[in-house]
């Protein structure tokens, strides 16, 4: 039975530099880098030292409390370098890509006739279980566990964000192999939730063995945690798994040929970026040959992810291992004046979700917004403004304040099981008080998985 | 702007750590962030952020008290000058210069020892903590003078903001954390601590407590007199009445058009109901007041009124439920007073409450204490006092609803 959720609250920013449905062909990069801190909370065990060969596929580091999970190399290579930062944690394992990318045959594997138990330890040897995250807590699945139901958004309502249906339309094949993996892995239903306010691809309404939900709305509407909350939500001692939509593809991939081939179409947007556009990457690409010459500006701050919930990278940096864009806009760092861009100016270039600039009246403008914070941080003042983009039945500014004063009994209590950082990305973004929400949330989190997990 | 810009370049370090004026930084940034929004760019979480900040979000709430200010001044000459001509029926849009001209040399200096005395404090604390000046209180230095009655000695406002500065704000630990609005807070340490010069009939009126004015002259606003209804001795504007044409009078001495224009004696920001209105109208446009307040606010205070009507036997009772709305601090109070959103309740829901109950308590203590002719400073400060209850309620109530999907689940 599919359920159809319309929200009332929530924020789409108008943002300037949405991606063309152009693919351009990038080359392979020539380094490519996996990210230990793109799994939060994750502690590494090298498996590979620096300078020996890899294939794609092959564990490089696992989990240092739960060995099962492997990570493994998106591709032929040589071990480069272990980046390591503040106390010998490591940042990044770098891969030199070799220039033979021919995948070692494998053949089909045959999901319907495998238990959830063989999916499950096929998708742990392969590399494929870090695609699997788990609600609560927001992180790599625990693969102990048995989840209640297994959530798959359709399409990502974040500003600038690709187009799913885009980026995954002729690959009903490897989509349905995924879905068809991953509904052995849990005795409820996989949830696939398509946009209720365009039609969707092929891809996604052909799905089998799916409940497909709807749901319309502003942002966060295509957020998985959204969509949980209105369609099944999570309480204390329950656990749900998500899949990102091109992860799924690239697990049915994996079902179909027995090759790991972590490729993705992601998208280059902002309104620095020269037509932006689409093109295929593997995970953990070095950024460097995709960026060049495509900025129309110095000053810039490049994110892997979108610009509310994506991570600071270089020019020279890599892309994230969950990230389907890369989004780049102007930075801030510069004074403004109070009469004509500060805080008593008239604001024609600032978006804001208040009526405290004219640009409320200039319907569908889209804007080239800057990293600036546009005020300094503050005790919490105004009230009413988080509600309004927060479109879950629990309240956001008391849940954050029991995160910021570790009251867990409070956190439990107001829903603390239910949501992500990324939840509270459109919370963070309308703050007047300049607050980090995300990162009071997550260290709320931490605590919550320390104490009570 | 580029020189400024050089200037704040070329000082910057001198006052970051480890510079000369380190100790000094709170100040230089204060004046600093004043001139510019700084270059502070977002570091964790969301890469970019809304326009707004609590400047623009506390400099709205101030324009929005403009129309109530301008109009302060006004009436607070025209008072001036009845009681020096003797006449309170004189008119009151005639000679105009000299009415704005005596009217702001009443409100100006309040403003400015309000400003003076409460920043100072401010800036002593905010160096002290090492951060820079919060914004709060440009808002609260503005209230306080308009809270005030018009001949209010010059030292009460700058002790009261003193007093309102530190032990309302301060010693809780600064903007936001109050649990008291601040305004009210010096306004009702006045209230206590010098009754004379807050209450009575003289102090609406600048001039009127030095001369004592002609004889037969008063200097009554419509709330004293209304309040004179629950006593034995009722008067309306200085004349003593019987209880059968006591409304009657009043009504012929405060028109509601006058109330509603403002053209009656009361503190200085507090008269004129169409000009708090235009503030109220500012507020709610803007999104920077709650809706949810103020409306529950004056309909709690509309059907108290109602209520009292239909008890009637009195007066006071029997006084029009929308003459309570006009006269007095009634709308003032709702619209910048009850909806600061630090000390009122906090939730969507128990916005709706708090707004509610303060109303009614507003006229219940108004009409049923006549000590307390002006209700509505108690009944704000009460309501403070209560929010967090009012809160506590509505988080649980949304508590339950979870615990209880669990057990049905």
């Amino acid at each position: 039975m599919s359920k159809t959720v319309k929200l009332r609250k929530g924020l789409d920013i108008r943002l300037l530099g949405a991606a063309n449905k152009v693919k351009t062909d990038v080359p392979m990069p020539k380094v490519v880098s996996i990210k230990p801190t793109d799994f939060h909370g994750l502690i590494p065990k090298m498996l590979v030292k620096e300078g020996e060969a890899v294939t794609a596929g092959q564990p490089i580091f696992q989990d240092k409390y739960e060995e099962v999970i492997k990570y493994v190399s998106p591709v032929n290579g040589t071990l480069k370098a272990i980046v390591r930062g503040a106390k010998r944690r490591i940042m990044e394992v770098q891969i030199d890509v070799s220039e033979s990318q021919d995948f070692a045959g494998g053949t089909a594997i045959d999901v319907p006739g495998m238990s959830g138990d063989q999916v499950k330890e096929t998708m742990l040897s392969a590399g494929l279980w870090p695609f699997v995250k788990q609600r609560p807590i927001d992180v790599v699945a625990d693969p102990n566990q048995t989840p209640k139901a297994i959530f798959v958004s359709a399409f990502d309502s974040a500003p600038l964000a690709p187009d799913f249906d885009f980026v995954l339309h002729g690959k009903e094949k490897e989509f349905q192999a995924g879905m068809d993996a991953l509904a052995k892995l849990t005795e409820g239903k996989v949830h696939l939730t398509l946009n209720g306010k365009a039609p969707a691809d092929a891809t996604f309404t052909g799905a089998q063995g799916v409940q497909i939900n709807k749901i319309s709305g502003k942002h966060p509407a295509g957020n998985v945690g959204t969509q949980i909350h209105h369609i099944d939500p999570i309480n204390k001692g329950e656990f749900v798994w998500t899949v990102n939509a091109q992860d799924v593809a690239i697990i049915g991939r994996y079902f179909l040929s027995g090759k790991f081939i972590p490729k993705r179409t992601i998208a280059l947007t902002g309104s620095e970026v020269k037509d932006p556009n689409y093109m295929d990457v593997i995970i953990g690409t070095n950024i460097a040959d995709i960026v060049k010459d495509r900025f129309t500006s110095d000053n810039v701050r490049i994110i892997s992810g979108n610009v509310l919930t994506g991570t600071k990278i270089e020019a020279d940096g890599y892309l994230g291992y969950y990230d389907n864009q890369i989004t780049v806009i102007p930075e801030g760092n510069q004074l403004k004046f109070v009469l004509t861009k500060g805080w008593l100016g008239p604001g024609f270039d600032k978006f804001s979700n208040s009526r405290l600039f004219p640009t409320f009246l200039t319907g569908s403008k889209k804007f080239r917004l800057d990293t600036n914070l546009n005020g300094e941080e503050r005790a919490f003042v105004v009230t009413g403004e988080l509600e309004k983009v927060f479109p879950f039945d629990i309240l956001p500014m008391q849940l954050i304040k029991a995160a910021i004063t570790d009251d867990i009994d409070n956190m439990e209590a107001l829903g603390i099981y239910e949501v992500a950082p990324e939840d509270f990305a459109l919370c963070e973004y309308v703050c007047t008080t300049k607050i980090n929400i995300q990162d009071k949330i997550r260290t709320g989190l931490d605590l919550i998985q320390e104490e009570c997990m | 702007m580029k020189f400024l810009e050089k200037i704040v370049h070329k000082q910057e370090p001198k006052f970051a750590k480890g510079g000369k004026f380190e100790k000094w930084n709170p100040v230089f940034e204060s004046f600093m962030t004043l001139a510019f929004t700084p270059h502070h760019t977002t570091k964790k979480g969301s890469h970019i952020r809304d326009g707004v900040d609590l400047k623009r979000t506390m400099v709205t709430v101030i324009f929005a008290m403009v129309p109530a200010l301008l109009f302060g001044i006004y009436n607070a000459g025209h008072w001036d000058y009845a009681v020096e001509m003797g006449d309170r029926d004189i008119a009151f849009w005639a000679d105009q210069g000299t009415k704005i001209w005596r009217g702001l040399m009443i409100v100006l200096p309040m403003i400015i020892v309000s400003y003076g005395v409460g920043l100072t404090i401010e800036f002593i604390f905010a160096l002290r903590r090492g951060h820079a000046l919060h914004e709060g209180f440009l808002v609260s230095g503005m209230l306080i003078p308009l809270v005030m009655p018009a001949d209010v000695p010059l030292w009460m406002v700058g002790v009261a903001t003193a007093f309102a500065v530190i032990i309302g704000k301060e010693i809780f630990g600064g903007t936001g954390m109050n649990i008291l609005n601040i305004a009210l807070t010096a306004r009702a340490f006045l209230f206590f601590a010098y009754p004379t010069s807050m209450s009575g009939d003289k102090v609406w009126m600048s001039g009127l407590e030095e001369t004592g004015g002609i004889d037969g002259f008063s200097g009554a606003t419509a709330l004293g007199d209304a309040a004179s209804f629950m006593t034995d001795k009722m008067t309306v504007a200085g004349t003593e009445v019987t209880s059968d044409i006591a409304i009657s009078t009043f009504e012929n001495n405060y028109s509601l058009m006058d109330s509603m224009i403002g053209m009656i004696p009361g503190s200085i920001g507090e008269t004129s109901f169409i000009a708090i209105m235009i503030g109220a109208a500012i507020l709610l446009f803007t999104g920077v007041g709650s809706l949810r307040i103020m409306a529950s606010f004056f309909l709690g205070g509309w059907l108290m009124g109602v209520v009292l009507n239909a008890v009637g036997g009195n007066p006071y009772f029997d006084l029009g439920a929308e003459y309570h709305l006009m006269i007095g601090g009634f709308a003032f109070g709702a619209v910048f007073m009850a909806t600061d959103p630090v000390t009122a309740a906090q939730t969507n829901v128990g916005k709706l409450i708090y707004g509610f109950l303060g109303g009614v308590v507003a006229i219940l203590i108004r009409v049923l204490n006549p000590a307390y002719p002006e209700g509505v400073m108690l009944a704000i400060l009460f309501m403070n006092v209560m929010a967090p209850i009012i809160d506590h309620y509505v988080v649980q109530a949304n508590v339950k609803r979870r615990m209880k999907r669990l057990k049905t689940a």
